[in-house]
């Protein structure tokens, strides 16, 4: 696991050599180390295992008692869930969404970060500055003027129109970030390229892409989360309930089901397998990828 | 950062020196060299110009007006009721900052607190655990992977699990009692409200800066640390002097996004406690529910609270930028 971590920049993997001999630590400290990681990371895991464990419970109050559920854990909230609400069309127009944005958002976000770090165009200053212009726009300026936006361009209640919205939202960082990625990549590979007769975009899309993977990863990784997770926009803009997002079927459950907590709880589980298979992915890559946005930003 | 794009354009300026400098000239120039460049980047300002700039004036056009939900224009079946809120000029800003009774600064205050609170924790336990997890010890994959995972859940998800473990009788409080203490009300009482957003916030917020960190942690040159080693530097001296300053382009790009995040973050205010605890909640939320909290509706001072936050940020950013700048670091 240890070596997963490739950070351009190189420095991880200097850890084999003899030096490390002179900042070898005791005994005690190595504890102490290994005490606040496992305290951190359980800290970081207990909600979810919580509510993993509280989605077991066959009562919708077990969460007041959760000692009842060690003899009674039962699946039956998650076959309830499955069959008898519209979690099957939730979490499809959730996918159709999310990735609809990543595909999107990436994609576009990736070619403007590579003309901002190859080329020094008219503008291009004032377009990063934009970019992070774009991440202080609070909801509630925005979602007015967007609602009526939305309604006159007929994409309220549209999957389109929801992309779009998040595009604005995560492209903008994504664009930052794979800026910082790009500028880490020699430039003597496009010059290589060009020489080879491919135009910049040829360029980009075949010799620079596939090298900026990490980045693109991290990149996937974010805007997939921002559409998933995503609240205010879609419980206002999707209006009828086959278009509901999981974000909106579950608040509309808390209504509809009288705050059944156990199936809340089986829902929430369910929800966050397919980011957490994302995330899985592209774990490793994020140390690397976050590392360039980050440090050249 | 010469590129075969620049290098070519160098070429074609030399080229062009005798056939006029003029401004039309130059836009001439500029447009053959870069229009690949502009190219890549219309989609992106296609989607910002729709969804960010256009919204945006209609925004600030509003907040000059009286709109409600009662007259803005709308489609009801086949009737179309058309527009008729009216120019009001300054009212809004002026009863807003100024008005008896409006509820502006006590949720300014209280943004700032929670902004600053989650920012400088958030920041010390990122950098904190980022350390820990680059020094060479077994498993640190697995730590890592298990400290990034809260970055992975929706927010709407571990919110809702946070509500089950903070609620009156949670798993919180029932440890708490365990341990012969009387928890208070985590989720309705107005002081443990502001702890439990901030403790929840933190957790959300905190593996993506530990994640930054690591990444800026690993592109400090070992030579450096070796130096200060062989200097005599205690840990804390090589902490000071080395990793610290050696963090800094990483810091102020994480700190700046840090503020704009957690001032406008809104998922974990209202899905944690609705929106109806009035004293927890921050101006966004604030202004969410003038728009959709309440009957009718009010536009015009939704929009005036979003502008004043917005104009916060831009102010706030500008003068980091500047600190920034003063003090000789070319991250940003």
């Amino acid at each position: 696991m240890t070596s997963t971590t490739t950070p351009p920049a190189g420095g991880a993997q200097a850890l084999n050599d003899p030096r490390r001999l002179l900042s070898r630590r005791s005994r005690k400290s190595s504890v102490s180390l290994h005490a606040v990681l496992a305290a951190s990371a359980f800290m970081a895991v207990f909600p979810v295992l919580w509510i993993f464990y509280i989605s077991l419970g066959p009562d919708k109050n077990d969460y007041q008692h959760p000692s009842r559920i060690l003899g009674n854990a039962t699946l039956d909230n998650y076959t309830h869930v499955l069959k008898n609400t519209g979690f099957g069309t939730w979490m499809l127009n959730s996918i159709i969404v999310a990735a609809g944005t990543m595909l999107i958002g990436v994609l576009i976000a990736a070619s403007a970060a590579y003309a901002v770090s190859r080329m020094k165009f008219l503008g291009r200053g004032s377009l990063m500055y934009t970019f992070l212009l774009t991440q202080m726009f609070p909801v509630a300026v925005l979602m007015v003027p967007l609602y009526k936006i939305m309604g006159s361009l007929g994409l309220l209640d549209t999957y389109g129109g929801l992309v779009i919205i998040y595009c604005s939202t995560a492209v903008p960082y994504c664009a930052w970030l794979l800026k910082g990625y790009f500028d880490t990549i020699p430039v003597e590979i496009d010059e290589a390229g060009r020489i080879d007769g491919l135009s910049p975009f040829g360029t980009f899309w075949r010799l620079i892409l596939p090298l900026a993977r990490p980045g693109l990863a991290v990149a996937a990784f974010y805007t997939f989360i921002t559409a998933w997770g995503e609240v205010a926009f879609a419980s206002k803009f999707m209006l009828t309930e086959e278009k509901y997002t999981l974000a909106v079927g579950l608040q509309s459950y808390i209504s509809q089901f009288n705050s059944q907590w156990n199936y809340l709880a089986a829902t929430s589980v369910l929800i966050a397998i397919p980011a957490g298979a994302v995330f899985y992915i592209v774990q490793r890559h994020l140390v690397a990828g976050l590392t360039a946005g980050g440090t050249k930003g | 950062m010469t590129t075969v794009v620049e290098g070519k354009s160098a070429r074609q300026s030399h080229h062009g020196r005798g056939s006029g400098r003029g401004p039309m000239q130059l836009i001439k120039n500029s447009y053959n060299q870069y229009w690949y460049a502009w190219a890549m980047c219309v989609p992106v300002v296609l989607v910002l110009l729709t969804v960010v700039a256009y919204p945006l004036i209609q925004g600030i056009y509003l907040t000059f007006t009286d709109a409600t939900s009662l007259n803005v224009g709308r489609t009801i079946g086949v009737n179309e009721i058309p527009d008729s809120y009216s120019w009001v000029g300054l009212k809004n800003y002026t009863e807003i900052l100024t008005g008896s009774n409006n509820q502006f600064w006590p949720h300014f205050v209280w943004t700032v607190i929670w902004t600053v609170a989650c920012v400088a924790l958030t920041y010390a336990l990122g950098l904190g655990l980022a350390v820990a997890i680059n020094r060479q010890i077994k498993a640190r994959g697995f730590y890592r992977m298990l400290l990034i995972l809260p970055w992975a859940v929706p927010t709407f998800v571990t919110i809702f699990a946070w509500r089950l473990i903070l609620a009156d009788d949670g798993v919180v409080n029932q440890i708490l009692i365990g341990l012969g203490l009387d928890g208070p009300s985590w989720l309705s009482d107005p002081f443990a409200q502001k702890v439990a957003a901030i403790a929840v916030n933190i957790w959300c917020g905190f593996p993506f800066i530990m994640i930054s960190m690591l990444g800026g942690l690993q592109s400090i040159p070992r030579e450096l640390y070796e130096a200060a080693e062989m200097d005599g530097a205690t840990p804390w001296q090589r902490f000071v002097n080395v990793t610290l300053p050696g963090l800094r382009p990483v810091s102020s790009t994480v700190i700046l996004l840090g503020v704009i995040w957690t001032f406008n973050q809104f998922n974990v205010i209202f899905l944690l406690f609705g929106g109806n605890s009035d004293s927890v909640q921050i101006l966004v939320t604030y202004a969410y529910r003038l728009f959709f909290g309440q009957q009718p509706q009010d536009y015009a001072r939704s929009a005036t609270v979003g502008i004043l936050c917005l104009s916060l940020l831009v102010v706030f950013t500008s003068v980091y930028r500047r600190w920034l700048k003063r003090n000789d670091q070319g991250a940003l």
